[in-house]
């Protein structure tokens, strides 16, 4: 049996019919269309889920959908503001920090949470902030380079 | 020497980077078509087991289900690697080989339906006995896997040049050592997915995450017992492959099968539990090395011998073998060699290619060893390795032609950073003990094999001075797109923002071998300047025309043509495509490109024998460790690499390349294997299979060897897959270093140090 629910997504609202298992990173690929929103393992494991819930970094896959009505979620696609990218966003492009891309979502949304919590942080907050989004293909050298970029970038502002 | 392009060489952002950092990057999980139905697989429970009879009638009778397949419904087509002889089929037609093996698969409406399905499903198995133990399968009683294939050997090789007994009793030092590397994972965050659909003239059209799209293309076509015609294969974006998204999978072959059968679109994601149960996995191997020596270092003989544990099926071990053994050959001078291998069948995942491709394991061994015996010896591990670099011009005993070569100048540098790394290192403090280790490596770009081998290229320019530019190659992350697209720009006098890179469709890119051994930059590249050149012609007899000058004096920069020697008689590119096109009849500027290395020989994998690439790269890894005596537990506190990859193309894109391999690298010495018992997986997820995390990075030094090659696209070379054969040996020889011991097996676990410092003690 499905269930209506109401969901905060991007500051738009969707109203949506949903099975009370479905957990919030399929609603938001399968029912939303948010694609952006990566599902690497299904078991909050590899991080490429991460999206913003009320300013906290969550993993979209180990959250059911019909706990988050209420809540302001935002998503990847959430983050670039009337076609500017998000200062995470621009450091990734300019500093070399994307490479297959598939936890790049994930990647930005945990550290936009972070860098909201924490904007001056040091390089082994972000290590740590991080530990959490893993990522085969960079090293992440240039993943923590960037969000340090940005975060300097913010504080200029 | 390196050369001043305007392109060429910077540190310019990727072309996909923005889509991948908005989350519009569209992977083949995220695509969906009208109706589409949900696809899913049923796996074996067994290692080992004859396949009595499958029931689907319930499963079929399910509400939501559309379709259940099994072996029956295929013409039982045989997936074989490079080998003419298949042994796996994409659904299980007789046994079953492994936990994991596919046995049937579903579509349904939904997701839950066809797991649902799947429990509805009644398998009657007959269980074999299983050996999942490569050593033990070699055995004459051992349980066949393959009735091909008399002791399990699903392959073996045999190099031999010199006279290795011979060179052996000269020698005044040898020693024997073996060595043993564990299974472990490609580590890709994108699970395998795939999505097909067919029309009523009988075309399927299929997007899948494959690194190598045209593999799939073929094997479409083969397995579904249809021409060649009707398939079109169309590449996404990919999350990373690293070697493990090379082949066609079961997954690939189900959703175009029930695409068929059902007459709609079927998509099959498979969960990241089921890749790392049921997919690839890196050759674990058992290396027996001996290595003879002159007083003075110089390396007079190596003698190896080699069992790869395969798992169920071929795949694309023969290649895998061949590379281990061959690379024995590569980066020092030996003048007698023989390395014996065997790949053997075993009832666990099957092994295939992975970030290096045989290599890694196979120089770990022989760098550890140079090491041990340096030491023994009294010798300077970094002055052994000197002494017996390749250097430009020679030729290894397996006909490897060293062009360009930067290693001596790389083993050079190294020393100087070992030197101000020792300086600064703090002493061992009791319970911390600290070393720094060196590994070295050769690398090709772009290996010769058999069958299709070149690749393609074909430029488009626009009206508004914009240019398409369409390969046959795949970027599974590594960068190709964007270096591509700069080969593209500094040919034409655009910039690389005037370029757009169009993904594989195999209805109109050209075809392509796929991506494997480090060759897109190198071969496609070759073949994109081509296709540049081709089209600059065009444009120039267009520009001398309407500037009155030679076609040959026309230079294309900074988005204008000029005739050169006289800037003032110019026009802007955009405004020469026009008159191009719009002059008289008009002209449709389309310029054209193929290109694969001359005179390159197909290696016997047998007999190892062929110059397989056109230039090698190579390169020194130095590493710093930390190894603490109370926990166990080893960090690499830096590394440095030295590294020959000829010209970079794109500096920033190339160390990340290295920074993503150096740290695999750590993975792999350090912390990753899989556990199995019994063949059955123990650790299928990422919180039981530990892959490096940001907080296992390091700083990374890189320095680049004064290395130009000539046959290269603008100077390059591999870059960034050879480097994680070298990081292995370098690490395991910085423990050496740290902690007197010298670790023969990987992953280096903490348990292990203790029980060594133990030992020791």
């Amino acid at each position: 049996m499905k269930t209506q629910i109401r969901l905060q997504v991007n500051g738009f609202e969707y109203d949506l019919l949903i099975k009370p298992h479905w957990t919030l990173v399929d609603v938001l690929r399968d029912e939303i269309g948010l694609t952006g929103t990566k599902k690497g393992c299904g078991k909050g494991e590899c991080g490429a889920c991460t999206v913003i819930m009320n300013g906290e970094a969550i993993l979209a896959c180990l959250v059911l959908a019909v706990r988050v009505q209420g809540k302001r979620i935002l998503t990847i696609e959430g983050l670039a503001r009337e076609g500017r990218l998000d200062s995470l966003q621009d450091a990734f492009v300019k500093y070399g920090a994307i490479q297959c891309g598939f936890c790049t979502p994930g990647m930005i949304m945990t550290s936009r949470a972070f860098l909201i919590n924490n904007p001056h942080p040091t390089e082994e907050e972000i290590k740590k902030a991080l530990s959490g989004n893993l990522c085969r293909c960079t090293g992440y050298v240039k993943i923590i380079e960037a969000v340090r970029k940005a975060s300097m970038a913010e504080v200029r502002k | 020497m390196k050369r001043d392009y305007v392109n060429i060489g910077k540190r310019l952002p990727r072309v996909d980077a923005v889509v991948k950092a908005t989350g519009e990057a569209k992977y083949a999980g995220d695509l969906s078509l009208p109706g589409m139905l949900h696809g899913k697989m049923l796996r074996s429970p067994y290692p080992h087991a004859r396949i009595r009879h499958i029931d689907t009638s319930q499963a079929k009778r399910l509400s939501g289900v559309r379709a259940v397949v099994t072996g029956k419904d295929t013409i039982g087509f045989k997936a074989g690697g490079i080998s003419a002889q298949g042994d796996e089929p994409y659904l299980a037609l007789d046994k079953v080989r492994f936990i994991g093996d596919a046995v049937a698969a579903v579509a349904a409406l939904d997701e839950q339906s066809a797991e649902e399905a799947l429990d509805l499903i009644r398998v009657e198995y007959e269980e074999l006995p299983a050996v999942v133990d490569p050593l033990s399968a070699m055995n004459e009683d051992a349980p066949l896997i393959h009735d091909h294939a008399p002791k399990n050997i699903s392959f073996k090789t045999d190099l031999s040049y010199g006279d290795v007994d011979q060179a052996l009793r000269g020698c005044d030092y040898a020693r024997e050592d073996r060595f043993e590397t564990t299974p472990i994972r490609h580590g890709f965050l994108e699970p395998h997915a795939a999505l097909a659909v067919w029309d009523h003239s009988g075309r399927v059209s299929f997007w899948g995450s494959k690194q190598s799209p045209y593999f799939t293309y073929r094997n479409l076509a083969k397995a579904l017992n249809i021409p060649l015609s009707r398939v079109r294969v169309i590449q996404p974006y990919i999350g990373g492959g690293f070697g493990g998204k090379n082949e066609m999978f079961n997954v690939d072959f189900c959703a175009a099968l029930l695409a068929r059968k059902t007459g709609k679109p079927v998509r099959i994601v498979v969960s990241q539990e089921e890749v790392l149960f049921a997919y690839r996995q890196r050759h674990p191997t058992v290396i027996d090395l001996k290595t003879g020596f002159k007083k003075d270092g110089t390396i007079l003989a190596l003698e190896a011998h080699i069992i790869a544990d395969g798992g169920a099926y071929l795949s694309i071990g023969a290649l895998s073998l061949y590379l281990m053994c061959a690379f024995f050959c590569m980066p020092y001078r030996l003048p007698n060699m023989r390395a014996k291998g065997y790949r053997v069948y075993t009832n666990t995942q099957p092994s295939c290619a992975m970030r290096g491709h045989g290599v890694p394991q196979s120089r770990f061994a022989a760098e550890v060893q140079l090491d041990l015996a340096a030491k023994e010896m009294g010798l300077d591990p970094v002055d052994l390795r000197l002494k017996n670099a390749l250097k430009p011009g020679e030729e290894t005993p397996n006909g490897f032609k060293i062009t360009s070569c930067g290693l001596q100048e790389s083993i050079v540098a190294a020393k100087s950073i070992i030197a101000g790394w020792r300086k600064q290192q703090p002493k061992d403090d009791g319970r911390k003990k600290r070393g720094i280790g060196i590994g070295c490596y050769g690398y090709v770009s772009g290996p010769r094999m058999a069958g299709h081998n070149t690749a393609g290229a074909v430029i488009k320019v626009h009206e508004d001075g914009g240019i398409s530019l369409t390969t046959g190659s795949t970027d599974v992350g590594q960068g190709s797109d964007t270096v591509l697209s700069q080969i593209a720009a500094e040919v034409l006098g655009v910039r690389l923002e005037d370029i757009r890179y169009g993904m594989v469709d195999s209805d109109i890119t050209p075809l392509d071998p796929g991506t494997f051994g480090s060759r897109v930059t190198f071969v496609t590249g070759n073949a994109v300047r081509i296709a540049a050149e081709d089209a600059r012609g065009q444009l120039a007899e267009v520009a001398a025309n309407a500037l009155e000058a030679n076609p040959g004096d026309i230079m294309f920069k900074d988005r204008k043509v000029y005739v050169v020697g006289s800037p003032d008689r110019s026009m802007p590119f955009s405004k020469l495509v026009k008159i191009a096109q719009y002059s008289g009849t008009g002209k449709t500027i389309l310029g054209r490109g193929y290109w694969a290395p001359e005179g390159l020989e197909v290696p016997n994998f047998e007999t190892g024998r062929g110059n397989m690439s056109a230039a090698y790269s190579f390169g020194t890894q130095v590493a710093e460790v930390e190894v603490d005596s109370e926990t166990g537990f080893t960090k690499v506190t830096r590394m440095a690499m030295v590294h020959d990859c000829g010209q970079p193309l794109n500096e920033m894109l190339m160390e990340g390349q290295l920074e993503g391999s150096a740290i695999g690298g750590v993975g792999h010495t350090l912390m990753e294997e899989i556990v199995r018992k019994e063949g059955q997986t123990m650790n299928p997820s990422f919180l039981d299979y530990r892959m490096p995390s940001t907080l296992d990075a390091c700083p990374l030094e890189i320095l680049h060897t004064d290395t130009y090659d000539e046959m290269g696209p603008f100077g390059a070379k591999e870059t960034g897959e050879g480097i994680q054969v070298a990081v292995v040996p370098a690490i395991v020889n910085g423990i050496h270093d740290a902690m007197g011991v010298a670790f023969k097996r990987i992953p280096i676990t903490p348990v292990m140090v203790l029980d060594a410092l133990k030992k020791k003690s």
